[in-house]
């Protein structure tokens, strides 16, 4: 059956299974592979998508239950004229990737964090920030969060409300 | 990551071949190869490894894969170092997956590291040295070897031999002495004229010039990009979700399949129903093979859930009884018995024993692995840390010449030993599925095949004897260890003790072990490190002194021991409940040395407070990077050490996911500082020496801290420990 939904700003229309995670409908239907499979049982936090600006593990959102919402991927934060989002600039700054894998997800992680509570504290970034990255780059994640706090507010990702949202 | 023993052979013959294969370019038949699968009308090649465009623009070709290490960058500064060459003309490309890239610089690196047995290869007769040269083909990203090993003994002396090359194309068009001309971001100029020519305009001229067999690198005062924290060059890929990983492939009309293989190791399928997955909407076919049953479907999730409907009966190969219970039972009497009884009458007899678990490696990214068959041939695409080797595996499955494969290598989302050669079942389902579709089929596993098929850190237990003498000076020191595999030498072992004996003893069983980052070095730092701080409290000396007086003075480990206990406030007074912990190993040609600062939260488990860090790993080549290698390696050693356990029931891995096998989180993650000691050692390995010594620092300062001493991993709470 036909799904629609905003990914990244764009209106889609999906052929699939109301139960299809989320996650496998942006990567195999819509090609947006910046989004990661980890485990499928939302523990690891690789698949980590804004759902009407919401952080959430898209292996656990059937992609029914998005329908009419506003998706935003890693695809959707560069800004319209490909300029980074401030804290993906943070995190080549910080060079925090390894591996790359997670990283994904823990940039979307960081931006709701950000998005949600502006400025987080340490002990706010060790509460939400609970994906699994295995290269262990989380010293530089948190360092990354703290030096893009201050930027990050300001910036409107291409994504539009789904990814500023409920702040 | 480590290395298995059978690569490491393969390697070790390539160098003991009379050493035609040292440096690669001294090798004809295989610079011939190289330089036809890299050559350029509008370049200059230089064995093929480097090429230098009439644009000056300077590829190298590198032979590891990205795996989150960070190599290209490094090497590439290597390269462009000794080269002269200007920085934003450097490209690293991954080298073809020919025999013609087959590296045998890691080989190098292998054979210079004394903790990974080269006493016994040496040992062979030449005649099997020999065999195995010719069948050398592999392109390992393992063994912490990319720059000491590649970089080191291949893209620096390339470069430097190429640059003189490119000073001698100079000279002739100029007209004047070689030594007069000096060279620059990617420029030849004459220091009297001021004439200068760009390395673009000489590049094909020197390309045809002898190469200096052994050229002269710089020394460290004239280096000008190795010591520089130059960004990685893979990153910005990273951040923007670009990069394309094995599982991220696509093809047109490609079908998506997902595999369970036999829960125990060694059985079979013997039957499935195939009707409950052909009815799920998306499901295309559903695949016996010998030990598994796949199901292609449209997509994952319809292939997910074609899977789990099924009901496949699997044979146990008869090991349905084993359990880690059994397995550690056999290694508890081996390891008791292993070893000679030491000369009780040279002083007091001390004696423990320790055992480590099953560790699984858990990358990120599961198997994945995409193959096309079409007209007898096989185009295959996945991340693993072998390409050439991958090559030669899927050739030798489907039963097609090498000729016919193609092998793309993508980066992997983390490799950390498991995609290493030798077990890669997903390489013989690829094949298998595609060759009998007429799609290109891409597989992935899911999760839970990850944790019950891998090739784990071994389970292990030892028995340590030793004595103390009257002088408080360990007079003996006889250790038994067993374990399924391994090099077995246990790892490097730095103290001089007059009476030393370390014994493995093989246990095997059906469980499949390989190497898991630092490979036996973990385990064994474990054993070793926490013994001695057995030993010094036992001597009545404090744990720092007591390792220095059996380390020979002037040692790297005393340098590192002592800058980590110096950073860390050794010695100081600390709040009751707190302790600290030190400890230092050797592996990979780079020597570690970390203290933890540690108490116990109220839920029992530990709290790593701080970390400090020194490192004796020769020249750094990009420090930033370099601390990024440590740091993560001490964030996985002390997940391992707290958390992480693989653990057998009636014959097959109990855990499932990260919810029975959690890893250490970045809450859980203490403040990491680490120090690179000034060193001119040997340039060392970064990728793994970091790790083993955390766990064994974290252990001694839970004793410090609690009276209770950890002899068993993983720690969890100190309920765990009597």
């Amino acid at each position: 059956m036909a799904i629609g939904l905003k990914v990244n700003g764009k209106l889609v229309s999906l052929e699939a299974e109301p139960d299809t995670p989320l996650l496998w409908a942006l990567r195999e239907e819509l090609g947006l592979t910046g989004t990661k499979f980890g485990c499928g049982i939302a523990a690891c936090g690789a698949c980590s998508v804004h759902l009407d600006g919401k952080i959430v593990r898209s292996c656990g959102v059937p992609v029914g239950d998005a329908a009419g919402k506003a998706v935003t991927t890693i695809e959707g934060l560069k800004s319209a004229d490909g300029k980074l989002h401030s804290v993906q600039q943070a995190w080549i700054d910080a060079q925090v990737p390894q591996c790359g894998y997670c990283q994904s997800g823990q940039i979307m992680a960081a931006v709701a964090l950000i998005n949600e509570v502006g400025r987080p504290s340490t002990a706010q970034i060790d509460a939400a920030m609970t994906n699994l990255c295995r290269c262990g780059t989380y010293p530089r994640i948190r360092e990354a969060i703290l030096a893009a706090t201050g930027l990050a507010a300001t910036d409107q990702p291409a994504g539009g409300p789904s990814a500023k949202g409920a702040a | 990551m480590g290395i298995k023993r059978r690569a490491f052979l393969i390697g070790g013959a390539a160098l003991a071949g009379g050493g035609i294969f040292a440096l690669q370019y001294g090798d004809y038949a295989a610079r011939r190869d190289a330089l036809a699968l890299t050559r350029s009308q509008k370049a200059g090649s230089f064995t093929g490894w480097l090429r230098i465009g009439e644009d000056s623009r300077v590829t190298i070709f590198t032979p590891h894969v990205d795996m989150g290490t960070g190599s290209a960058t490094a090497l590439a500064q290597m390269a462009a170092d000794e080269l002269d060459a200007d920085w934003d003309q450097i490209i690293v490309e991954q080298a073809p997956v020919e025999p013609g890239f087959a590296n045998a610089w890691l080989a190098k690196a292998l054979l210079s590291d004394p903790a990974m047995g080269s006493a016994k290869l040496a040992m062979l007769p030449d005649s099997i040295f020999s065999a195995l040269a010719r069948s050398v083909a592999h392109q390992i990203t393992g063994g912490s070897s990319a720059v000491r090993g590649t970089g080191q003994y291949g893209f620096r002396v390339l470069a430097a031999a190429a640059r003189q090359s490119l000073v001698e194309e100079a000279a002739e068009r100029l007209g004047v002495p070689a030594n007069e001309l000096t060279t620059t971001k990617g420029m030849v100029t004459h220091n009297g004229s001021s004439k200068s020519l760009r390395y673009g305009d000489l590049a094909k001229g020197a390309a045809t010039r002898k190469l200096a067999d052994r050229p002269k690198l710089k020394a460290t005062g004239e280096l000008t990009l190795i010591g520089k924290s130059v960004p990685r060059i893979d990153i910005p890929a990273k951040v923007d979700g670009s990069v394309k990983y094995g599982i991220d492939v696509s093809l047109p009309s490609m079908r998506v399949a997902t595999v369970m293989a036999a829960p125990v190791r060694g059985g079979k399928l013997e039957s499935v129903d195939p009707a409950p997955a052909m009815a799920i909407k998306g499901v295309e076919k559903v695949v016996k093979l010998e030990d598994a049953v796949a199901v292609i479907a449209t997509g994952y999730w319809p292939a997910l859930k074609g899977l789990r409907a099924l009901s496949p009966q699997f044979s146990d190969g008869g090991n349905g009884a084993v359990s880690s219970a059994t397995i550690f039972a056999e290694q508890d009497k081996l390891a008791n018995d292993g070893a000679a009884a030491p000369d009780a009458n040279l002083g007091k007899l001390i004696a423990a024993s320790y055992r480590t678990p099953y560790l699984h490696h858990a990358p990120m990214e599961t198997f994945a692995l995409t193959a096309l068959f079409k007209d007898g041939k096989l185009e295959v695409w996945g991340g693993l840390q072998d390409p050439l080797g991958t090559r030669h595996a899927i050739a030798s499955a489907a039963g097609i010449s090498l000729s016919d494969v193609t092998f793309h290598s993508m980066p992997l989302g983390g490799g950390f030993g498991r995609k290493l050669p030798g077990q890669i079942e997903i390489i013989g389902q690829a094949v298998t599925l595609a060759m009998q579709s007429p799609w290109p089929v891409k597989v992935i596993w899911p999760r839970e095949e990850e944790f019950a098929q891998g090739t784990y850190r071994p389970q292990s237990a030892t028995t340590i004897r030793a004595v103390l003498d009257a002088n408080g000076r360990i007079a003996a020191w006889h250790a038994a260890f067993a374990q399924a595999s391994g090099l077995g030498v246990g790892g490097s072992f730095p103290y001089e003790v007059p009476s030393l004996e370390r014994k493995h003893t093989k246990q095997a069983s059906h469980i499949i072990t390989g190497s898991w980052r630092s490979v036996e070095a973990s385990q064994h730092g474990f054993y070793n490190e926490s013994f001695m701080d057995e030993l010094a409290h036992e001597a009545g000396v404090d744990p720092l002194e007591f390792r220095k007086r059996h380390l020979k003075p002037g040692s790297r480990a005393i340098t590192v021991l002592d800058a980590a206990a110096k950073a860390s406030g050794w010695g100081t007074p600390l709040p009751q409940g707190t302790g600290r912990g030190i400890a230092v190993v050797e592996c990979f040609g780079t020597v570690c040395a970390h203290v933890v600062q540690a108490s116990v939260r109220e839920d029992g488990y530990p709290k790593v407070e701080k970390v400090w860090a020194a490192v004796d790993c020769g020249q750094v080549v990009n420090p930033r990077n370099a601390e990024a290698q440590v740091m993560g390696a001490i964030v996985m050693g002390l997940s391992a050490a707290i958390h992480e356990e693989i653990t057998i029931e009636k014959g097959a891995v109990r855990q499932a996911s990260f919810p029975d096998y959690p890893l250490l989180s970045l809450a859980e993650t203490p403040d990491i500082a680490i120090e690179f000691v000034p060193s001119s050692a040997p340039v060392g390995g970064l990728g793994e020496p970091g790790l083993p010594p955390i766990a064994p620092a974290l252990a001694n300062a839970l004793f410090a801290a609690t009276g209770r001493r950890i002899r068993q991993l993983p720690i969890k709470t100190q309920a765990s420990h009597g």
